[in-house]
């Protein structure tokens, strides 16, 4: 029921909002349908009963694929932030105004939609679906509402998406007909028996799709672009919600369905996580422009993310669980304050910032609370995240952990770079008669800054949250 | 009833109301809550500290399961025993001393910033209880890092001035390079053992391998290098003399670098298995202290000669754990937490009655005008060169000791760096306070003795710096050796080896008493002067100039990273893989418009695409067995 109502909400909220045609009232009423959303995803996390998670219906059932929607740990968090996401994004930037808003909120709840579909669906080609659903009201949002660049960069975006999901959906379909019952269903595609030649090469098919979606390196090209030019309210959809797509899709389809491969090739992956974080990192260093930077300091948190799955240990896994969360939160923190900044400044240099701390104190706070949380500062929630997922890393090996403990520090050298540069020194020319951030910016940030130390401080009923998946990932035959 | 856990929670509470209500509160509320709420967690120390001293250590306390994963448990608890109370008093105590007398040092700031100043210091007296009363090696860490943190917030406290915001990031990220080392200790730890709990540790520390436990200690000591700046990361402890000067008060003495010395303290049991990580603690103590010890001949800013005095001086520390000699080095802690607090704060005195000015040759003659600080600086000075019996000589001839009974070049090599330090305070003594006023006419008009705020902090300390020693008084001069029998459970007491220590101790005091009048006489006689310059040449200019360690760094680490980084945003990243990516991107593109003249519109490219792909998948449908076959012929 829960599950259905997730989906449904969004959906249908989505098409009407096509249809308002006064700007405020879109506004508002994403919001209202948003919230709606948060509560029933709420209800989801405290239900428990196979009623209220779980729904089955006829779909194409002449394929041999079925509407089936699952909810358990991992789902419930993940939905729980796109949940959470929608209302926090909308009333940061209540105060924006897009053309023909309708469609645009329109398009923002059916990329909700798509994305609540990817972290529900327990059947592949209903995963496709929504997969493919995610993405096309994102192209629209980018290439429409998008910066100077936006063509070319929404098309560079399209492309690489699209080659992805076109060597999943081969994938997908060898898999249909390799399962002895010619089923999408999860459990038929658990069951599927590969020699190791094909599962060896099926593997890259899906890793690759997947990878482009988190990014890892060398596929994450599109994303400071698209970061760069998309709307900040997509970019923090993008950076907070659909990234976890890629993260959810390797846990849930690629490691149990070829879980040879996935150990055959975890020295590989992991290496290339972590090339991809120090270069990342690396290359935020060097940024002068605040998005790129906040997008290259999250290649460089995924790649961690990534490195940590594939070091197949339970704490490790119960780190990326609690991380996909905290790192929606936490990035959206940051773009929220790129956006005020870009906003009432119309710049993203720090060559033409600094000195800001003196005419906005509020937004300095919290920023600087949000820049802790990015370099995982313990009581915050990305160092429980981290801590777990590095001591996964450590166990897998230690040299591996060594060499991503370095991001630690140049995670550290780019913030703090990044906070100095905007907030401290003495004020230039624009930022000399600035004004603090308005109230809905920093109500959104403060919900956001409590919710980084709470779970920073008391991290259990999100590891509690998630424990079931975890065991249930590392059961020898999953279920 | 537990109360430990109610020590650090005042100064947060603290830390919250300041900071939250920095504009609605007058600074007298603020003076009163920042203060207050350390003296509240102090009286809970002395409290404790008695209860202790009658039952031994009270039991671990957890208050919540903080990190409960699935291969190992972390609770957020809090444990007081010998170690952690004796640290929390001075953290407290000192710490105490130093937010009184900021009341009176910071009063010109505006109200907002004062309660900003304020929230940042209670938070700094949290996260050093955090890291001393923390039952396992990540709640130490969640006080590691938050004193990193504040160090940042308090170097650069004025933010509107670029070098003090370089200067505490630098402090940070220097830390963080030390923090690394602590993080993946405790992932060894928790790997091996499945627990950070200090108690299971070092229960279970006899089943580590020795290559475990020397890895896991010198990670460790990766850390101490970083927060108690030893070679190779004290380069920052210099330059965060940036901060407002009770800050560098209180970083060098109640809170910070003291952590490396409690964390090994703490670890003791490891660091005793494993002999290759002690002598690396000692070598590289023993190398601090010399290095920092001659750089500090030659600085002439008041605040950066204490600085480099600290570091020094923590290399004493260093040696006493190095040589196994833990209480001795915890004891040197408690000595020169009283001496170095003292002189930041005199310093602070005399750079206030100076007009801001810090720079010692154009100083000179204040012993006249500011006649009580100039006592309590003598005290300071007096008990750091380690003028007999005061708190400084017990500490310090305890240190010598126990160097000598360890290895004889180590020791007389630690008697060099206490000469040193000698010569150097000696001479900011004499240049400070002797000869003739050589500031300007407008300083000497200003000249003027400090508010009660700060004048009784200084007199405090000055007692405890020319008494506190006593505590720990060898039996040789009579004493009960307190401390060494206190200590005893968490840390193994200091035993001599032979019953020829006292005889040492008699030696030392001698050659204390001879070294110091020489030295006095001589730096009196050079540095007591009315004219001064602070041109150098030759190798003098080279130690003036640091050896320029910060150069080389600049040089070997940060300026090929810098570079490394430009390489790759401006050529991998633009040039290599975008590059093969546009090019795909534009070969596509360049397709798509052929195909779109027979179409109209934006959305034509995806259909396009959606055509594309059914053929494709169709081909694969159709083709299946030929293309796998085709595959695995490949694999």
């Amino acid at each position: 029921m829960i599950a259905v109502l997730l989906i449904l909400i969004p959906t249908l909220s989505g098409f009407i909002s096509f249809f308002i045609k006064n700007n405020q009232g879109a506004k508002a009423f994403a919001l209202l349908s948003s919230c709606i959303t948060l509560a029933v995803a709420l209800m989801g996390v405290y239900c428990s009963g196979n009623s209220y998670l779980h729904y089955d219906a006829a779909w194409l059932t002449d394929l041999g694929s079925r509407f089936t929607l699952n909810l358990d740990g991992m789902s419930k968090m993940l939905c729980l932030l796109n949940a959470v996401s929608l209302p926090i994004i909308i009333s940061s930037t209540y105060k924006n105004n897009y053309e023909s808003s309708g469609s645009f909120y329109g398009f923002m709840l059916l990329t909700q939609t798509g994305m609540m579909g990817v972290f529900l669906a327990a059947d592949c080609l209903l995963f496709y679906f929504f997969w493919e659903l995610a993405l096309i009201p994102a192209y629209f949002l980018c290439s429409k509402w998008g910066g100077e660049r936006r063509i070319a960069v929404t098309f560079k975006f399209f492309i690489y998406t699209f080659i992805g999901s076109l060597l999943m959906l081969v994938g997908i379909l060898f898999l249909y007909f390799k399962t002895p019952d010619h089923s999408f269903a999860i459990q038929s595609f658990y069951n599927v028996k590969l020699s190791s030649g094909e599962e060896n090469f099926i593997f890259w098919l899906f890793f690759i799709a997947f990878a482009i979606k988190m990014p890892v390196f060398p596929f994450h090209t599109w994303q400071p672009d698209t970061y760069e030019q998309a709307p900040t309210s997509v970019t923090m959809l993008l950076s907070g919600v659909m990234v976890k797509m890629g993260l959810y899709a390797v846990i849930r389809w690629l490691i149990p369905v070829f879980p040879h491969a996935a150990n055959h090739f975890s020295n590989l992956i992991i290496l290339l996580s972590v090339i991809g974080m120090l270069y990342a990192s690396l290359i935020a260093i060097r940024q002068d422009d605040l998005k790129r930077l906040i997008a290259y300091s999250s290649i460089a948190h995924i790649g961690l993310m990534c490195a940590a799955i594939f070091a197949s240990n339970k704490s490790g896994m119960q780190g990326v669980m609690l991380q996909m969360f905290n790192h929606g939160i936490n990035i959206i923190g940051l773009w929220i304050v790129a956006d005020a900044i870009e906003k009432q400044l119309g710049t993203r240099k720090f060559s033409e910032l600094g000195g800001l701390a003196q005419r906005a104190p509020s937004l300095a706070i919290l920023l600087m609370l949000m820049a802790l949380a990015n370099i995982a500062l313990p009581l915050t929630n990305a160092f429980i995240g981290e801590f777990l997922m590095f001591s996964g890393l450590f166990k897998y090996n230690i040299w591996f952990a060594a060499a991503a403990g370095i991001c630690i520090i140049l995670a550290a050298v780019y913030t703090l770079n990044m906070v100095q540069k905007i907030f401290f020194g003495n004020t230039a020319a624009l930022t000399a008669t600035a004004n603090d951030s308005s109230l809905n910016i920093n109500m959104a940030l403060i919900i956001l800054a409590i919710t980084v130390i709470v779970l920073g401080v008391y991290p259990q009923p999100m590891l509690q949250l998630t424990n079931d998946t975890v065991q249930a990932v590392f059961a020898p035959n999953p279920p | 009833m537990n109360l430990v856990y109610l020590i650090p929670l005042f100064p947060f509470i603290g830390f919250l109301v300041t900071g939250l209500f920095r504009k609605q509160l007058s600074k007298s509320l603020i003076s009163i809550i920042g203060c207050g709420t350390i003296l509240v967690s102090f009286i809970i120390t002395v409290v404790l500290f008695f209860q202790i001293k009658e039952n031994g250590a009270l039991p671990v306390h957890a208050l919540f399961p903080f990190i409960p994963a699935n291969d190992f448990k972390i609770d957020f608890a809090f444990q007081a025993d010998q170690l952690s109370i004796l640290f929390s008093l001075i953290i407290t105590g000192v710490g105490f001393l130093i937010h009184v007398y900021s009341t009176a040092y910071m009063h010109e700031e505006a109200t907002a910033h004062y309660g900003r100043y304020f929230s940042y210091l209670n938070l700094f007296v949290f996260s050093m209880l955090m890291l001393v009363l923390g039952a396992n090696y990540v709640i130490m860490f969640i006080g590691w890092e938050g004193v990193g943190l504040c160090s940042y917030l308090l170097i650069g406290y004025w933010f509107k001035n670029d070098n003090y915001n370089y200067a505490a990031k630098k402090a940070f990220i220097m830390n963080r390079i030390g923090d690394l080392g602590f993080l993946l200790a405790i992932f060894w730890l928790l790997s091996k053992l499945g627990t950070a709990n200090f108690a299971d540790v070092f229960a279970h520390a006899k089943s580590l391998t020795s290559f475990d436990i020397t890895g896991i200690t010198l990670l460790l000591f990766l850390g101490a290098t970083g927060k108690s700046a030893q070679i190779p990361l004290y380069t920052w402890l210099p330059d965060a003399m940036a901060g407002p000067t009770p800050v560098s008060a209180l970083i060098h003495a109640a809170t910070m670098v003291t952590a490396g010395v409690y964390m090994i303290a703490r670890s003791n049991i490891l660091y005793s298995l494993s002999p290759i990580a002690q002598n690396v603690v000692t070598a590289v103590g023993l190398i601090t202290a010399l290095l920092a010890g001659t750089i500090a001949l030659y600085q002439n800013d008041i605040k950066k000669v204490l600085a480099y005095s600290t570091v020094s001086q923590l290399g004493f520390m260093f040696i006493a754990m190095g040589v196994g000699a833990y209480t001795t080095g915890v004891f040197h802690v408690l000595t020169h937490a009283f001496f170095k607090a003292l002189l930041f704060l005199a310093a602070g005195s005399v750079i206030h009655a100076m007009s801001g000015e810090q720079n010692i040759t154009k100083m000179g003659g204040l012993r006249k005008k500011i006649p009580t600080t100039y006592i309590t600086f003598l005290v300071g000075v007096l008990a750091i060169s380690g003028f007999p019996f005061t708190s400084g000589f017990i500490s310090k001839d305890e240190i010598l000791v126990a160097a000598y009974e360890h290895n004889k070049i180590v020791f007389f090599l630690t008697s060099f760096a206490a000469v040193l330090t000698a010569v150097y305070m000696f001479r900011m003594l004499f240049l400070t306070f002797f000869g003739s006023f050589r500031g300007t006419s407008e300083q000497e008009h200003h000249l003027h003795e400090s508010p009660s705020a700060i004048i009784v902090p200084l007199i405090i300390l000055a007692i405890l710096s020319a008494f506190g020693g006593f505590i720990q008084l060898p039996d040789a001069f009579g004493g009960d050796d307190f401390l060494n029998q206190f200590l005893s459970p968490v840390v193994p007491a200091v035993t001599h080896e032979d019953s020829g220590a006292a005889m040492k101790e008699y030696n030392i005091l001698v050659a204390t008493v001879i070294g110091l009048a020489i030295i006095y006489f001589a730096t009196k006689k050079a540095f007591a002067v009315s004219q001064w310059t602070d041109v150098y040449s030759g190798f003098k200019k080279v130690i003036a100039n640091k050896f320029y360690v910060d150069e080389l760094y600049d040089m070997i680490v940060v300026k090929p990273l810098h570079n490394l980084a430009g390489f790759l945003k401006r050529v991998i990243e633009r040039s290599g893989i975008d590059g093969i990516v546009n090019g795909v991107g534009s070969f596509i593109q360049y397709s798509a418009r052929q195909l779109r003249l027979l179409q109209s519109g934006q959305i034509a490219n995806y259909v396009v695409f959606m055509v594309v792909s059914i053929v494709v998948l169709f081909t694969v449908f159709w083709n299946q067995t030929v293309i796998i076959n085709f595959l695995q012929k490949i694999f």
